[in-house]
């Protein structure tokens, strides 16, 4: 259990039987009053926010909450299968689960899901991925124009500005947790 | 933390403290802070020192001071709160806090007006205040530091600043809530604010309104949002004042822990008489004065550089 003290950023707990992690707190106390936790924080789940102020003496849950590396291995019909690389276990989340994650996400992956007791609720991607070029103008040279970047398309269907000398078919990195370019790799 | 031009800064701030107080015929006294028995409160978590604790407060030995004679005096101490901290708030705090006998809340108020504008005109170099020592700058606000200041009573300001009557938070047990959420954010901004008469179950140990007895002759003064002062027309009935601490030791062992009432003091309060007095958090009128944006940076080591 947590005591109100114990609150604070990024701290998770459980309310009514689902997670939370709390995104701003706040310490009050007016003169001669009560100790007043004042939390923002949102459901690990649906992403709903609220706001919330506890007092002292509220106790809270610790939600079960267990990070497992996992593999994608396909989709199908809307669902994304992951196996675990060492029970070889499978589940899978859902696209909404998934979010702005499937612009990175390729098969055979590894990935870090979020396990709220069995049910998988979240992953992370690794922060850096390399990812294939399959859509890009072509460079041309001398081209004048004075644009440091272009757009292209990777494999996963995300675009993204690069610069001019990215083409067709290379690799290049790109930092997940900002979806921009980092670097042309050499395979 | 404060860097050394800081800590130069802060000492002026406290020679201007005492300058002002001792032009004014008070004497400084320092009482222990490590004592017995407490004042019983529910809201506040002392920290034990063997079967001692540390003070959360000098006022049970500062009273006990007015009872052998003193008529003026004023302290600059810490004090140790458990389960405090946030931008506002640390557990070992600097408290400012002074007695006067013979005044009733009013009058301190007016000392309170009188105390921060003799600090613009001391320490014109702090960046908090405006040209002329006339306004106090804080975020993009220009607070008018010129008396009277503005004078709000409890009910108005519930009234006023979140649409509710005192009676109605208080029954649905949300006075402190809606207070920080809806009130205090408002308060202080044009001109500072003194937030008095608040409810007398409120009231600590101030004493009732003669006039309006569901009223204790309490206030705070916020400026800028920020609360920066507590102040009372003290209680003097011993018997009533018997009544408050036992009350509130009774909502104290419900919540688990331990508290007495002080004989000492019930012993030496009758011979207190009529006075006021008031507790100011230091930090917090350094952190306003000097434009810094937390208590973290207005003291000389923060917690987690200990």
């Amino acid at each position: 259990m947590y005591n109100a003290s114990d609150l604070r950023k990024g701290l998770k707990i459980q309310i009514d039987g689902e997670p939370y992690i709390i995104t701003e707190f706040d310490f009050s106390k007016p003169g001669k009053g009560q100790a007043l936790y004042r939390t923002k924080m949102r459901n690990m789940i649906t992403g709903n926010q609220f706001t919330q102020t506890y007092r002292s003496n509220d106790k809270f849950e610790k939600p079960n909450l267990e990070e497992r590396t996992m593999q994608f291995l396909y989709a199908q019909d809307g669902e994304y299968h992951f196996m675990d690389t060492s029970s070889y276990e499978q589940i899978f989340l859902t696209e909404e689960q998934l979010g702005d994650n499937l612009s990175f996400l390729i098969d055979n992956m590894e990935v870090e899901v979020l396990f709220f007791g069995e049910r998988p609720i979240d992953v992370s991607l690794p922060i850096f991925v390399n990812l294939e070029v399959t859509v890009a103008d072509p460079w041309a040279k001398g081209d004048t124009s004075g644009s440091d970047t272009k757009p292209v398309t990777v494999e996963t269907g995300y675009q993204l500005q690069v610069p001019p000398f990215v083409e067709q078919g290379d690799k290049i990195q790109i930092d997940t947790r900002t979806g921009t370019y980092i670097t042309r790799v050499k395979e | 933390m404060l860097s050394v031009q800081g800590l130069q800064q802060r000492s002026r701030l406290l020679q201007a403290i005492r300058s002002f107080f001792y032009g004014r015929d008070y004497i400084e006294v320092d009482t222990p802070i490590r004592l017995p028995v407490l004042i019983p409160e529910s809201n506040i978590l002392p920290f034990a020192s063997e079967d001692w604790f540390l003070q959360t407060s000098p006022e049970l030995c500062m009273k006990r001071l007015l009872a052998r004679g003193c008529e003026r005096i004023f302290q600059i101490c810490h004090c140790f709160r458990k389960e405090e901290q946030g931008r506002l708030h640390q557990c070992e705090f600097i408290m400012l806090e002074w007695y006067h006998t013979g005044w009733s809340y009013l009058e301190l108020m007016e000392e309170c007006e009188l105390f921060v504008c003799s600090l613009a005109k001391t320490l014109p170099t702090f960046q908090g205040f405006g040209e002329n020592g006339t306004t106090l700058l804080i975020d993009d606000a220009v607070v008018d530091l010129t008396p009277p200041w503005e004078y709000l009573s409890v009910t108005e300001a519930f009234e006023r600043y979140a649409q509710r009557s005192v009676e109605d938070v208080l029954a649905k047990d949300c006075f402190d809530e809606v207070l920080v959420a809806e009130v205090e954010p408002m308060l202080g901004w044009r001109k500072p604010t003194f937030l008095y008469d608040y409810p007398t179950v409120l009231g600590s140990l101030a004493r009732k309104k003669p006039a309006a007895p569901h009223l204790a002759e309490r206030f705070e003064l916020y400026i800028g949002g920020i609360e920066l002062a507590n102040g009372f027309s003290e209680l003097a009935d011993a018997r009533e004042q018997r009544q408050r601490f036992e009350s509130e030791i009774r909502t104290i062992h419900a919540n688990g822990r331990e508290g007495r009432v002080p004989e000492q003091f019930l012993i030496d309060l009758p011979q207190m008489g009529e006075c006021a007095g008031i507790a100011l958090g230091v930090e917090r009128l350094f952190m306003l004065l000097s434009r810094r944006d937390s208590l973290l940076e207005s003291v000389p080591f923060d917690r987690a550089s200990l």
